[in-house]
């Protein structure tokens, strides 16, 4: 087991190194690059530019900064945000949080909802749930999450009212009312509608995997076989069929991750909630490079991460993998 | 001749099966007509009295009516019109994207499954990385980079949200390929292709490539998919197609500041979106259908 972890590891190693070349790259075709400003300037001279580049390193051959970045990438400097003049690492590590709970709180709802539906589903394939239930992922799948964000906002927000004290039903965005930060059940009915639009799409794509998944094993021989020990269906369904075709989900979601964190951008924009995609959406609009890029950064190194543990957790539900 | 004639009536019989499947499945049946209309209504834009672009602010957010089927938005432009100019750039990214990300992924596919061991390890070690990547954050940035460069081709913005979107989407389909290929390549036909003389060329193009056409067909639809939500999506963030070209994602943006005043104005351009997905999505689901030898048709009685 442990080889197998560190050979896990072991091979993300290249991916790593194409990665931090491809960022690298646009690292330095970034506009805005740190003499920019210096260029535009009618009072500074070609030779103090020459000086400024001398200072900065940025004469030295590329492999070398290449080396020098990455050095100081794994001692988490991502350099200064051009508009606040602040750490990137300090500001993406305040927003991380905020993120976190967001997707983690999705991502428990989609699958609350797509595991009863996708077990129902494959039990009773072609009936009348079924059928309505498939039909609903189709619906959920071809929703565009920012179109439902604003139209749940419109809904529950702007239309419907608390009947008591003529409020609107759920906040329309941020992540606490004024005053109550730190509220954890605030907290929680601010994440009412993000959570909801983050899932749904979600919810119907995974719904829809445990189905055909289950009907495949449903199909299998060691079923049967169960079926003949005379075991009872309710054992046969959850204890065998269940835990195997639940398997093949933990790669699918490992591998949809940067989907995930591209809804929660789109989330996080409409409902103004403070985490790293709408920190990258604003650093976005204002050509602010340096946080695009760390952001980037630490997505594709959370994505890579989980998709190690999806493997290793894989490997451990799985006695079937072998691990030499 | 004659087996020749022989081998293109087989062909046409099978063309003529799998359609068959497919229109066994209605509703991929009825998204075929839909997607259709809406690619008719995009060629036929002009033909509405109004102009995308001209604007008219004495009759701003006019709510839809007889004259203005979906309303008028902020600047007193027709949405129906607009939404019609729109869906010719969506469907062009959607159309154009998929074809080139399918392109890519079947080369890489085809190279890494056939001939594997260095080769594929190297392609498939740059599949994994572009995998990682969190595309649509990768999307934005290059959006962002890309037109501030001097270059004058850069700015035609329709082409850029194409590039870039096909660049980071071809990794499913070359995986699939490259699954696909691995298993066709030790069949009976592919060996006795080899054992006759032919080049890995023809075998690869004239043996294989033609047994991966429904996977192929299917992924090419998820795609599609893909790249319309993902186009308007960054025309939504302001990332995409520039204005006064209208998108669906771009109307939707400019139609969110309005929301509370004129909701009419962001319930049409994610309309056209949804409708337009779930079609591909459904077609997907019929060609699926229609492709596999082993489904059983069901989802119709």
């Amino acid at each position: 087991m442990s080889t197998y972890a560190l050979r896990r590891i072991l091979q993300t190693i290249p991916i790593l190194l194409i990665i931090s070349i491809l960022l690298f790259i646009m690292v330095r075709a970034a506009p805005g690059g740190p003499l920019t400003a210096a260029r535009r300037n009618p009072n500074i001279t070609e030779e103090q530019i020459q000086k400024l580049e001398e200072q900065l390193g940025l004469n030295r051959p590329l492999p070398v900064q290449y080396a020098e970045w990455v050095g100081k990438m794994l001692r988490g400097d991502m350099g200064q945000s051009i508009k606040f003049r602040r750490p990137v690492s300090e500001m993406i590590g305040e927003r991380i949080p905020n993120t976190l709970i967001l997707v983690g709180f999705s991502f428990l709802a989609a699958l609350l909802i797509a595991i009863p539906v996708g077990i129902l589903s494959a039990l009773k394939p072609y009936s009348v749930f079924d059928y309505v239930a498939t039909t609903l992922t189709f619906l959920g799948q071809s929703l565009p999450v920012y179109w439902l964000g604003l139209g749940l906002i419109l809904l529950f927000y702007v239309t419907l009212k608390n009947p008591f004290n003529g409020n609107p039903l759920f906040p329309g965005g941020g992540m606490n009312t004024f005053g109550k930060e730190g509220d954890f059940l605030d907290t929680l009915w601010h994440l009412m509608l993000p959570v909801t639009a983050l899932s749904l799409g979600w919810s119907a794509w995974y719904s829809r995997f445990l189905r055909s998944s289950m009907l495949d094993v449903l199909h299998e021989d060691y079923i049967r076989t169960a079926h003949a020990k005379g075991l009872s269906e309710r054992v046969v369904n959850y204890s065998h069929a269940l835990k195997n075709a639940i398997l093949p989900l933990v790669t699918l979601m490992a591998l949809d991750l940067p989907s995930l964190f591209a809804g929660a951008l789109f989330v996080e924009t409409i409902f103004s909630w403070p985490g790293m995609g709408r920190l990258f959406w604003d650093a976005a609009r204002g050509r602010d490079y340096p946080v695009l890029l760390g952001v980037v950064m630490i997505t594709a190194v959370l994505i890579i991460v989980a998709n190690i543990l999806a493997d290793l957790a894989y490997g451990i539900l799985d006695p079937r993998v072998k691990y030499d | 001749m004659i087996e020749g004639g022989k081998i293109s009536s087989r062909k046409q019989g099978m063309a003529r099966l799998i359609l068959r499947r497919f229109f066994k499945h209605r509703l991929a049946g009825l998204a075929i007509g839909v997607l259709i209309i809406l690619i008719l209504s995009a060629l036929f834009a002009s033909l509405s009295p109004y102009s995308p672009t001209e604007q008219e602010p004495i009759n701003n957010f006019k709510p839809p009516s007889a004259e203005h089927w979906f309303g008028t938005d902020e600047l007193g432009r027709d949405i129906f019109t607009r939404i019609l100019y729109g869906g010719r750039v969506s469907l062009t990214v959607g159309l154009l994207s998929t074809f080139s990300s399918i392109l890519i992924g079947v080369i890489v596919g085809a190279l890494s499954g056939y001939y594997g061991g260095w080769l594929d390890s190297i392609l498939m070690r740059v599949t994994d990385a572009f995998l990682t990547f969190p595309t649509l954050f990768v999307l934005i940035l290059l959006g962002a980079f890309l037109r501030e460069q001097p270059v004058l081709w850069l700015k035609n913005s329709v082409l850029v949200v194409i590039v870039i979107i096909a660049v980071l989407s071809w990794m499913w389909p070359a995986r699939l390929v490259r699954s696909l290929f691995l298993v066709l390549r030790e069949r009976d036909f592919v060996i006795a292709a080899h054992a006759v003389g032919s080049d890995s060329s023809r075998i690869i193009l004239r043996h294989i490539l033609p047994n991966c056409l429904g996977p192929i067909l299917v992924s090419a639809t998820l795609q599609m998919a893909y790249a319309i939500i993902t186009e308007s999506g960054l025309s939504y963030l302001g990332f995409g197609v520039q204005p006064p070209t209208p998108t669906w994602g771009s109307i939707l943006s400019t139609a969110q500041v309005h929301v509370f005043k004129a909701p009419w104005l962001a319930f049409y351009p994610g309309l056209m979106i949804f409708i337009t997905v779930m079609a591909i999505n459904y077609i997907g689901d019929g060609l699926r259908d229609a492709f596999d030898p082993y489904v059983i048709h069901t989802g119709n009685n």
